[in-house]
């Protein structure tokens, strides 16, 4: 096939393209009636909210799920595949948010785990080891050798097995579903690069992302999707952010970040010079009620490591703490107790106890009014858990959910509603909108300012690498360097510009 | 690359350890005589825990191993004792009915969706009483034959034949198996399963199947284990190999095999076969009593298991 360039290649077949599709799980329709294609060469982004239906559009497309209307054709040819090996057979690959690997095989294992080729019954090591070597190749990457376990490999690079089990299967559809969210900088450019190789391959690339600025960069064309609906496609140079934005949730952009009057009050936490194990090495600040104090840095500046010591995770070397009336380091129980409460950023691993309900995770901190004798009488628990339910609009069949059954959006609200439900007066929040929703960020936008605004205003504690963020909500902003931690601005005094400079010189 | 064979040696570090230490403490150990129990010790431990290992890598666990190896016995006793067959069919028909108790564990498993822990808990007890219900709870005694032989001390003019053929049989398998896990599709996909399970569905790896094969194989192994046993006894025991489940399961686990699935080596579980029985057969020739000798042994299954995943935490951060 000729070299095609996304500009003109409405004039061939495209590679791939469905019609039509639509999927109901029982009562509530997922997709409706959706469409789209990609032709050969060609990066091709889908964005929408958390359950606008990318996934299930991504399963139907993978095998795992079939549509219930519709039509699929890769090449022109009708495409149905029965399950994902299946899928995988005509030519679909996915490299997924959570990496399917197993950690205890080598890369060249991983490569062709499932369909290995054989001689006499027996694997056929050579065959396997020649082919995959060829795969990784492309890579050019110093870790990735045939051999070597994938248990060994840093996450990036076990990102690029995946794409290289891809591309030994002789892939024509590449689909990536959130693929820089556990990334470094470093690997993401990676990533960006080998992307634009693939696509002189020719291989058609569906790219599903939260992060505009990445999709602005690398695709040709973009699909929303809303409710289940394709609500647009258009070639990425035609749009801009803020359509994109208004396109995905339907409203505009000013009322993403919010700031009511907000009226400072007593001091609530103050740290001098505050030094850990290895970060920070000198973090100084000061909360006040009714302000949210932002703390920006690049990953690995010391940020985490200051909450963790605060909240009593991390140990601390020197510098002295002061909490309300409380004075001294403490651990989570202790500081608990104090008032102060705090969202990991590790969601998945620490946040949350991932196979109990959403009840338990909220009231996990304070267990007790449940009932006589310690008892915990679902009743009570739930008509408590309700409420917050209701406030943060956890999209949920009910209190007894299980967590890990929610959207990445809906996980975090139930995260920060358990700081709520304890009643604390301090929240301090690591990266709490990361690789989440739009709606779901807006959501936890409106009620951040509520916190820190009306008759009891609480004290916030934010980080985040996400810098219009800490800029549209924030009243000051910090940034943590090398471990060093800048004096806080105030947010009118400052702008992108000032802040990118702190973290990086 | 000289780290990694180091880690692979660590069980006959450990092996070579325990066994100076009773050198130490009695040359005795070192007799031919003693040498030669401590291999047909091993073996019906050693074989039940090639088929452990299997299951042990595929994130599983079988608690009825036990239960199968008296049930074998008692089976292969009663073919040959009641219906008159010639041993080998017993033989045969011992191991085959371990291999079907197995199956029976491995259809629940990965049909029903079952634990494997509550599954084979389940069965330990079935297969127990089945056993004690076919030969009435009494041993059944049988004629001499071959089969007697199996683990018996090799007579003085086959002495070149160094262990008794039941260790040559559990060699080969080893031999087999380890090499079936390297080398055969089937031996990887076991890892794979047993390390990341959606990741094997995922590649189309036919995940129930592949269970129901390896539970299969581990009663199989545990059938032939309750042959030896039988053979050593000359006798079907419905009421032996109690709690020997256990025994096998540390075997597995001193060699490097993980609860959490995906690490095993058949190797490693045979070495950790031989350092209970090295314990074992050391603390009798000190005239220790038992208490001691149990005492002994599960310090150093803890031991064994802490020094394993210290050595993991340093070279492995499997995220």
């Amino acid at each position: 096939m000729a070299e095609v360039s996304s500009g003109n290649s409405k004039s061939v077949t495209p590679r791939f393209s469905m019609s039509g599709i639509c999927k109901t799980f029982g009562a509530t329709t997922a997709l409706d009636n959706v469409g789209f294609e990609v032709f050969p060469g060609e990066v091709h982004a889908l964005v929408g909210e958390n359950g606008a239906g990318k996934s299930t559009l991504m399963k139907i497309l993978s095998g795992a799920i079939k549509a219930d209307k519709g039509e699929m054709f890769i090449d022109g040819l009708s495409f149905k595949p029965s399950n994902p090996l299946d899928a995988r057979r005509y030519g679909i690959g996915m490299i997924y948010q959570e990496l399917s690997l197993v950690l205890h095989l080598t890369v060249e294992e991983n490569i062709f785990l499932g369909v290995e080729p054989l001689k006499f019954g027996l694997l056929n090591r050579d065959e396997i080891h020649k082919r995959s070597k060829k795969a990784i190749n492309i890579f050019n990457h110093p870790e990735i050798m045939p051999n070597t376990r994938v248990a060994d490999l840093s996450i990036g690079a076990r990102q690029l097995v995946e794409i290289g089990r891809a591309l030994a299967a002789g892939v024509k559809i590449l689909i990536f579903d959130e693929p820089t969210s556990s990334l470094s900088q470093h690997d993401a450019e990676r990533l960006f690069e080998l992307i634009g190789r693939l696509k002189k391959q020719n291989i058609a690339i569906v790219y599903i992302s939260h992060f505009l600025e990445e999709i602005n960069r690398i695709s040709d064309r973009i699909t929303i999707l809303r409710d289940g609906k394709s609500v647009s496609t258009n070639k990425v140079s035609d749009v801009n952010e803020d359509d994109i934005i208004k396109m995905m949730i339907g409203r505009d952009v000013e009322d993403i970040y919010v700031r009511s009057t907000r009226k400072r009050g007593e001091l609530l936490l103050k740290t001098e010079n505050i030094k850990g194990e290895l970060n920070p090495e000198s973090a100084s600040i000061e909360l006040y009620r009714g302000e949210i104090l932002g703390i920006f840095g690049l990953v690995g500046a010391g940020r985490t490591e200051f909450l963790r010591i605060l909240f009593g995770l991390d140990e601390i070397k020197s510098g002295t703490i002061r909490i309300k009336s409380y004075s001294g380091y403490g651990l989570p129980v202790a500081r608990w107790k104090q008032g102060i409460g705090y969202v990991s950023e590790n969601r998945k691993e620490e946040g949350l106890a991932l196979d109990m309900n959403i009840a338990d995770n909220i009231t996990l901190s304070k267990y007790e009014n449940f009932g006589h004798f310690g008892m915990i009488l679902k009743k009570n628990q739930y008509s408590a858990v309700e409420d917050m339910i209701k406030y943060f609009d956890i999209r949920c069949s009910g209190p007894g959910q299980s967590i890990k059954d929610l959207s990445g959006g809906n996980q975090q609200k139930a995260a920060l509603s358990r700081l709520l439900y304890h009643d604390v007066d301090i929240l301090l929040l690591d990266e709490p909108t990361r690789g989440i929703d739009v709606g779901s960020k807006t959501k936890i936008y409106h009620i951040l300012d509520n916190l820190v605004s009306g008759n009891n205003p609480k004290g916030i504690i934010l980080i985040s690498s996400y810098l219009p963020e800490l800029l549209g909500i924030c009243d000051r902003i910090a940034v943590m360097s090398q471990g060093k931690l800048s004096d806080s601005m105030e947010v009118s005094n400052t702008d992108e510009h000032k802040i990118m400079q702190l973290a990086i010189g | 690359m000289i780290k990694k064979y180091l880690n692979k040696l660590g069980p006959f570090f450990a092996l070579f350890l325990v066994y100076i230490f009773f050198v130490i403490l009695n040359s005795k150990i070192t007799s031919f005589a003693a040498l030669e129990t401590m291999v047909q010790q091993s073996v019906i431990v050693g074989i039940a825990a090639i088929g452990m290992t299997l299951v042990i890598i595929s994130g599983g666990i079988d608690l009825s191993a036990g239960s199968i190896i008296a049930f074998a016995s008692v089976v292969v006793a009663a073919l040959m004792q009641f219906l008159g067959w010639p041993p080998y069919l017993a033989a045969i028909g011992g191991i085959l009915s371990g291999a079907l108790w197995g199956m029976m564990n491995g259809l629940l498993i990965s049909r029903f969706k079952l634990v494997p822990f509550i599954v084979t808990l389940g069965s330990l007890l079935v297969v127990r009483g089945f056993a004690k219900g076919i030969a009435k709870s009494m041993p059944i005694n049988v004629e001499p034959s071959w089969m007697s032989d199996l683990l018996a001390s090799l007579p003085v003019g086959q002495k070149w034949m160094l262990f008794p053929p039941g260790a040559w049989i559990m060699i080969v398998l080893a031999i087999l198996i380890a090499g079936m896990l390297k080398y055969m599709r089937i031996g990887r996909h076991i890892v794979a399963i047993g390390s990341n399970e959606e990741t094997a569905r995922l590649c189309g790896i036919a995940v129930e199947k592949v269970k129901v094969i390896v539970y299969s194989l581990a009663g199989a192994f545990a059938g032939l284990a309750g042959l030896m046993m039988m053979s050593y006894q000359e006798q079907g025991d419905p009421t032996g190999a109690v709690g020997l489940e256990l025994d096998v399961i540390a075997a597995v686990v001193i060699g490097g095999g993980s609860l959490s699935g995906g690490e095993g080596s058949v190797l490693g579980s045979l070495i950790g076969a031989m350092i209970m029985t090295v314990i074992r057969t050391g603390s009798q020739l000190n005239g220790w009593p038992t208490w001691v000798t149990q005492v002994v042994t599960g310090i150093v299954i803890v031991i064994a298991v802490a020094v394993d995943r210290y050595r993991h935490m340093k070279t492995v951060q499997a995220g």
